[in-house]
């Protein structure tokens, strides 16, 4: 995806340059109300870790939610990864619940 | 394409031939169907919705299929997954190996299922009497998968 088309078409500040698309499923989607989202991230935010924690700061269920004791999994760009991995703009990042398909 | 995300029913006798159809070296075919129980954890489970992420589903089992090959001698595989709303009695994942001999075929098919349970991102939530919840993952179905694992590294 081209950021530069997608921060001229939003008409915003230059800093929609470092946004990454955020999806919920399953329990998560549900408890947030919300599937998906774009945000910029603050400077402070490099890893899938750091964003978990950026988002639990929002408070209500998404403290509940992304509690450190909540079995969450999380993917980038479609693959699952470790909470260190760093993030880079124009990600796909998606938060869910343990899979139970089968 | 060896995998398929759908909201319809499958016919798994029809699956079958299409996929040994006019190839004489399959000497073995193994399967497995999952369903939906009217009971899980003591509750009655009167309805059941499968929810995915569409795109990442399709490659994370693309994947899965890709190691079965890789691991095993086999010559081809089908995966059928349902979504939606399902009731019990209905059919809800097609597995469907062939191979020359019965045993890697019976292997890849139960590596492909226990892959599919900790891996594929699709998500079950069931009605019950007492309302709607959304399954919980099972400490079994890591151990399950984690066997594979064990056995590669014995390898």
């Amino acid at each position: 995806m081209d950021n530069s088309d997608l921060v001229k078409g939003l008409g915003s500040a230059p800093v929609e340059a470092g946004a990454v698309t955020i999806l919920y499923f399953a329990r998560l989607k549900e408890a947030f109300g919300l599937g998906s989202e774009r945000l910029a991230l603050p400077s402070s935010v490099a890893t899938v870790g750091a964003l978990r924690e950026f988002l639990r700061s929002r408070g209500g269920a998404w403290e509940v939610e992304l509690a450190t004791a909540k079995p969450v999994r999380v993917a980038v760009n479609q693959e699952m990864v470790a909470p260190q991995t760093r993030l880079n703009p124009g990600d796909e990042v998606a938060f869910f619940p343990p899979v139970t398909g089968g | 394409m060896p995998v398929r995300i759908q909201t319809e029913d499958f016919d798994a006798g029809a699956e079958i031939a299409a996929l040994r159809r006019g190839n004489p070296a399959i000497g073995a075919i193994a399967s497995f169907i999952g369903l939906v129980r009217d009971a899980n954890e003591g509750e009655r489970v009167t309805e059941m919705t499968l929810e995915h992420y569409p795109g990442m589903t399709e490659k994370a089992l693309a994947k899965i299929v890709d190691e079965a090959k890789s691991r095993w001698n086999i010559i081809d595989v089908l995966v059928v997954h349902r979504v939606g709303t399902l009731h019990p009695c209905d059919q809800i994942v097609l597995v469907i190996v062939s191979g020359a001999h019965r045993g890697e075929a019976f292997a890849a098919c139960e590596f492909v299922m226990d892959y599919l349970k900790t891996q594929a991102p699709f998500w079950k939530k069931e009605q019950t009497p007492g309302g709607g919840r959304w399954v919980d993952a099972r400490v079994s179905d890591d151990a399950a998968a984690e066997r594979w694992t064990r056995q590669e590294k014995t390898q």
